[in-house]
């Protein structure tokens, strides 16, 4: 099993997708069988997971987009990252 | 009563046609020709209208949907609309070339039917000689191509001692799911139910391979399994409740809550060449039927798990009581379960007949 860090670049698994779903008027993410739907923050975390920002680079841009402690960030990202990738939605 | 929601998942029908004879198939006994199948344009209108509705994925399906020669072509258009697709496949019409052309117009996932682990039983069950050899070569081109693998397995008394072999065949060929799927009893599996129905002790050992399984192998293979109706006590919710989140279209165009909903007596089903789909899901008579919980005799309407079992399966009901509105026979409160369970044991502790192998008129007359 994967273990996510500050150092980990978290991206979408293989064929998972996260798109908008217009007629609920959500984002949703497609993965074989299953539909998950993120809640607001989690959406912002994996719209920032683009194969080439440290879990550490997400957390800061959310900390000061929030004006939240940055200490307090980073270890919610990492536990909803940590949540997504033992789900097979991201690699990290 | 609550709002209708939209619709989550198509399952398209492409064709009837398949190389494959599987006795337990899903398909009606009466199979639609080639002749009636939708062409390529009325899919691609079936795929906007579903996007429009609400559809996030789609199930290409059949019989075997690669013996449509469009089945790129529709993938692609699918894509463009943002639908998650995925290929139901027996796997055995797919070469490199053609799980390539798939992957490039934007196919997601790939779930290949597998027969059983032992090559001459798998290819004996599905009917089609060399089956097997050709299946665990197209799983390759479909980690190859970087789509998502399920394993699907169908399993019954003639191949259910071999779980364990199917389940290490799935890891080895880089499934991220297994289908443990028991043989669901309708159309052509019900023909062939004394051929089919395992014993109960089959099934416990079957239940204990899984629940080791799983836990061994957390992580790396997701198992689905659902124990078969006859031996639970509850019913299954059939497509997660009539109208409620999935809909079929059949290779001639019609719009079914399930696929076996053809089955049903005085049922009359749209079609995608006379109507939108969205007058269909929300306004035909045929997905009111047996919507909600306002259809139901007692003791459903009143239990509390009304709206997690949401009645068990119709087609079930009808075909083991003749009552459309019948509690499904899979619950211990229908009158009709306990001869349920005893046939189950009885044809089970038989030798099994020979399969009735699924064909064009081989069913009719019933």
């Amino acid at each position: 099993m994967t273990h996510v860090t500050l150092a980990s670049v978290p991206k979408l698994a293989p064929q998972i997708r996260l798109r908008f779903d217009e007629a609920r008027q959500r984002w949703t993410l497609l993965a074989p069988e299953r539909v998950l739907v993120p809640d607001e923050i989690a959406v912002e975390i994996l719209r920032l997971c683009d194969g080439e920002a440290t879990v550490e680079v997400i957390a800061r841009t959310l900390a000061a987009r929030f004006e939240a402690p940055p200490a307090e960030v980073r270890n919610d990202v990492i536990e909803m990252l940590q949540g997504l990738v033992d789900k097979g939605m991201l690699v990290a | 009563m609550t709002a209708v929601e939209p619709p989550l998942a198509l399952l398209a029908e492409l064709t009837h046609r398949c190389p494959l004879q599987c006795p337990y198939c899903s398909n009606p006994l009466e199979l639609d020709r080639a002749a009636a199948e939708l062409d390529t344009d009325t899919w691609k209108r079936v795929f906007d209208e579903a996007a429009r509705l609400g559809v996030l994925h789609v199930h290409f399906s059949g019989g075997e949907p690669a013996a449509r020669k469009d089945l790129e072509a529709l993938v692609a258009h699918c894509s463009t609309r943002g639908l998650y697709t995925n290929l139901i496949t027996s796997a055995v019409l797919i070469d490199r070339s053609r799980m390539q052309a798939l992957a490039a117009a934007g196919l997601n996932h790939v779930q290949i039917s597998f027969q059983a682990h032992d090559p001459a039983n798998a290819d004996r069950i599905g009917g089609y000689a060399g089956g097997q050899a050709r299946k665990i070569e197209v799983a390759g081109y479909v980690r190859e191509a970087g789509l998502q693998l399920t394993v699907n397995a169908v399993m019954h008394r003639q191949n259910l001692d071999e779980l364990d072999d199917v389940i290490d065949m799935a890891v080895r060929l880089g499934a991220r799911r297994l289908e443990v799927a028991h043989v669901q009893y309708y159309g052509w599996a019900l023909k062939n139910r004394a051929a089919l129905m395992p014993s109960r002790a089959q099934l416990e050992r079957a239940t204990a391979t899984v629940d080791s399984a799983r836990a061994r192998l957390k992580g790396t293979l997701v198992i689905d399994y659902v124990v078969p109706d006859y031996y639970a006590r509850r019913p299954k919710a059939c497509m997660g409740g009539w109208g409620r989140r999935f809909f079929n279209v059949s290779p001639s165009g019609d719009v079914l809550p399930c696929h076996a909903a053809s089955t049903l007596p005085g049922m009359r089903f749209e079609n995608v060449k006379d109507r939108g789909l969205r007058e269909i899901w929300y306004g035909s008579a045929a997905f009111e039927r047996f919507r909600g919980t306002g259809w139901m005799p007692e003791p459903c309407r009143s239990c509390d798990r009304r709206e997690t079992d949401w009645g068990g399966c119709r087609c079930q009901a009808f075909a083991l009581t003749g009552g459309v509105d019948a509690v499904d026979p899979a619950c211990e409160f229908s009158a009709h379960h306990t001869e349920l369970v005893t046939s189950a044991e009885r044809e089970s502790a038989a030798a099994a007949p020979a399969f009735i192998y699924r064909r064009f008129g081989a069913a009719v007359p019933a």
